[in-house]
This record gives C-alpha cells, structure tokens and sequence, in this order.
C-alpha cells in the first residue's frame, strides 16, 4: 500500500476522569476513500473513540493516525483539519448567526480569509445543496436542513476523513434520503456512526461492530447485518421485516 | 421543530432603510438619542419637530405608523415611573384638575415620556429595517470588543433552543396534568428551570467541544468586513444632524 491509511488506530484505551472505563484496545484502520459503518448500541463507546480521531480525548494507551499523522498535541490542528466531526445534534455545531458564517468558521480558524474563504464556504454549502441558504439563520431552517449545513461546516475544511455521529436521527425519511445523496456524492473516507442499520446497509460497504470498548467484528456490512447471533450478542436490531440480503449491495 | 423566528422585530417587507450599511444606522441611532437628550425639555415645539422627523423616517423605512406605535408600548414601565413623579416631587405645587401636583416633577415626568419615546421610537424603527445578524456585524465593523459581539450573537443563536426546551419541558408537564396556579404549586415550574439551566450548561459544553474540533484556538475570527459606502453614512448622519440643529436652534434663537 503506497498511501497511509486514513485512519490507524492502535490499541487505543481510554477511561473517563471519573474512573469510567470507555474504550479496551480498539484496532481499527480505515483506508483512503472506504466509507465505514461503526455499529454498536448505547454506551459502546462509539462516540468516545470519534473523539479520540481529533484528538479532544487522549492521554490514555495507544496510537491515532491520520492519513499518516500521529495524532499528538504538537500537530492538533493539522489532526483536526484531516478529521471532520458532525456531531449528533447539529444545533450544538451550528452557534454563528448565520449559515455562511458557521460553515466559514472552521476554513477560518485555519487562517483562509477574503475570496479564498469565500469559495470555500460556497463549495462546502453547495455540495450539500445548501447554497441558496447562505445567508439565513441556522434556527430558521428545518432540522434536515441543519443536519446537512453541519456536515458543510466541516467539508469546508476540506477533511481526509468525515466522522458522522448518528447522522440519521431525527430526520425524516425524505431528509434521511437526501443525506443519504449527500454522503454518497462525497469523494472523502468516511466514518459513520450509528444504530440504523439499514442506513449503514445503505451507504456503507464495509462495517465494524464495537461493544463495551472494543470492535467484536469486521466485514462486510451485508454480512456482519445477516448473522443474527452477532446482532443479538451486541444488541443490534434490525427493523421490523428487513431482511439485509433483499436488498441491492451499497455503492462504492 | 423548534425553527421559530427570534428576530420578531424585523420587519421582513423591505423598505428604503433596510439596505443601508447597519453601522451607519447604529451611529445615527445613538447620535439622534444624544441630540433628543441635548434638546431643552421646555422647547416643546422642538419635540414635535423631532417627532415628525422620526415618523418621516419610520415612513421611508416602509414601517407603518401604527405598528411604530404598537411597539413603542415597551416603554410603557418606564412611563409608568414617570407620572409617578409629578406626584412625590417637591418644590412649588401646582393644582391641575384639581390634584396638587409638583411643578419639577411635572417637568421632569415630561422630559423623561418625550425623551424616551423618541429614543425608543427611534431605536424600533432602526430594529425594524435591520436584521440582528447585520446589528451584530454592524456593531463588530464599530470595533465593539469581539467577546462582547460574541456573546451577544450566541445569545441570539440559542435564545430559539433554549424557549423552545422551555415549550416542551412546560408542555410535558402539562400533559401530565400540571396546572400551576398558586405560588406553592410554583416547584415544577422551578425545577423546570433548573433542569434548563443544566441542560444549557451542558449544551454549551457541548458546543464548545464542536467549535474546539473545528480547529477554534480561543479567538473567534471575523468573517465579513464590509465598509459602508459614503452614501449610507449620509443618508444616516442626516437624521441626527437635523436633530442637532433642531437642539441648537432650541437653546439659541427659538428659546
């Protein structure tokens, strides 16, 4: 392999301030341009390990590297242009009083300004359909609206790898559908988090499974969702009636 | 969904006033409140004058006269402070309608009503043609200290949020029978607000960690930058220089 991987995580553990014990030993590697699916149920430590991508959690054992950058405090903000998180509720991303401006925010404190800024801010919202949006308020747009504004506001950094935390809750199946358009017209490795397994089924070939702070499997996405003993070990559920091997394979 | 309107001031038909630069409008804004406060409270012409002018330019801002009146009601605490002067004041008594009323108190319950209706008739029309986004932009081209436009603009931000937590909170409670109406009945309504204090508390840390993992070092940078052409400066200096005049000639030639 001539490229690093995008992502290389290595043995990383990690416990709370408080003694909680989150994550034991997670391996993982992501190559350049995969889109994976981190599946797992509550309190997996799914969200604690995005965490650690950026490197807003650490100090415990193990390695993080980004596209072939460790992650350490010297090169934080080199780590956190590479790694893009949209975060659960995007009205914890989106604070500036307009949506140009939050999506801006992030190019800016990388130090773009003027035109440059500009066109950065206007490639991000356009490649999320957001473009004529530009100017309004984040709270005067609907939560479907919101949720892709936030992943504008990190492609706008121009990220290696995106990390998607539960993109598809509280979303409406027509807005669930156009993010959906949105995640897969992207040309960046992708990592995303989340409970809906069709969803994962949907957008990413590939899946791993994390439980109590490590990953139990990973494969094929269509064939970790059809073996249901995994599933029940890990208390993964699909819906009512879905059968993952009646549906086409995702694309990519 | 939580995607009301907080700017309930705006008036979103667009009028002459809304394209200008909005610091222009903030500087004319504060130099007519300096004028109306300059002007002698015994010139009584002169507030007219001054009244005319502020409803001529409600009137170029596309703002009708009746709405410029129903929002001026905001005032209405302080005008209630103020007929409450001629009453308590001392110095020579003066017998209207057959009440004994204070003279100085008299004049000094006018001076605050007509002063403080034109400068909050003045405020309205400027909050009525100028989206708070631009008032904060406007306030951050006037070098205010980043912190302050930045809190104020997270303010305006999760002022949305945090009403619309409060409507569910107080709907859930409802629906489950709660109907507050004596003071000892008040603890749900005070827990309430205390689970929204902890959950905004929480929110901000929340937004804090968002703002960190996009690369935020503790400086907020400043995005837009654009002057106001001369033109606006213009069109917002004029207000308050008329004003100006109205007083000078208030405390010269017209006494």
């Amino acid at each position: 392999m001539s490229s690093p991987p995008a992502l290389d995580v290595r043995g990383l553990a990690f416990a709370y301030p408080d003694g909680r014990q989150a994550l034991f030993g997670v391996d993982l590697r992501v190559e350049a341009g995969e889109r994976v699916a981190l599946l797992g149920p509550n309190g997996a430590g799914k969200t604690t390990l995005a965490l650690h991508l950026n490197g807003i959690l650490g100090g415990g054992a193990g390695t993080v590297d980004v596209a072939g950058m460790r992650v350490a405090k010297a090169n934080l903000k080199e780590v956190r242009r590479r790694v893009g998180i949209v975060f659960q509720d995007p009205d914890d991303q989106l604070f500036m009083p307009t949506v140009a401006r939050d999506v801006g925010f992030g190019p800016a404190n990388l130090g773009q300004r003027g035109a440059e800024l500009a066109a950065s801010v206007h490639d991000a919202l356009h490649t999320v359909g957001m473009a004529e949006h530009a100017g309004r308020a984040p709270h005067h747009l609907s939560f479907g609206q919101r949720r892709r504004v936030a992943v504008a506001t990190v492609l706008s950094m121009r990220p290696d790898v995106l990390v998607l935390d539960e993109p598809s809750s509280n979303l409406d199946p027509a807005a669930r559908r156009e993010l959906a358009d949105v995640i897969t017209g992207l040309a960046v490795t992708t990592l995303m988090i989340t409970h809906d397994l069709p969803y994962a089924l949907q957008l990413c070939p590939r899946a791993l499974v994390m439980d109590e702070g490590t990953i139990v499997a990973d494969g094929p996405t269509r064939d970790l969702l059809a073996d249901a003993d995994l599933l029940a070990a890990h208390r993964l559920e699909l819906p009512y009636g879905f059968d993952p091997l009646s549906v086409p394979p995702p694309p990519g | 969904m939580g995607a009301g309107h907080v700017h309930a001031l705006y008036v979103h038909e667009p009028g002459r006033l809304h394209p200008l630069a909005p610091q222009a409008k903030l500087v004319g804004l504060v130099l007519f409140v300096l004028a109306v406060v300059a002007t002698p409270r015994e010139a009584f012409w002169a507030f007219g004058v001054l009244a005319v002018l502020v409803a001529g330019v409600a009137l170029a801002g596309g703002l009708s006269l009746r709405r410029l009146a129903g929002r001026l009601v905001i005032e209405a605490p302080f005008l209630a402070f103020a007929l409450f002067l001629p009453f308590v004041g001392h110095g020579p008594h003066a017998t209207v309608a057959g009440l004994s009323l204070s003279t100085p108190g008299l004049w000094g319950a006018w001076n605050i009503v007509a002063k403080g209706t034109l400068g909050v008739a003045a405020s309205v029309v400027v909050a009525s043609t100028t989206p708070v986004t631009q008032l904060l932009h406007g306030l951050e081209r006037l070098h205010l200290p980043r912190v302050v436009t930045a809190i104020a603009g997270f303010m305006v931000r999760y002022l949305d949020v945090t009403t619309g937590e409060l409507q569910r909170l107080s709907i859930a409670r409802q629906s489950r029978g709660h109907d507050p109406r004596w003071i000892w009945q008040a603890r749900a309504v005070a827990a309430s607000a205390g689970t929204l204090f902890i959950r905004s508390f929480e929110r901000g840390e929340r937004v804090h960690l968002a703002m960190v993992a996009r690369g935020y070092d503790g400086t907020l940078p400043l995005l837009e930058d654009q002057r106001a052409p001369a033109r606006d400066w213009l069109a917002c200096l004029a207000v308050p220089a008329t004003a100006a005049l109205i007083a000078c000639l208030a405390w010269t030639v017209l006494r």
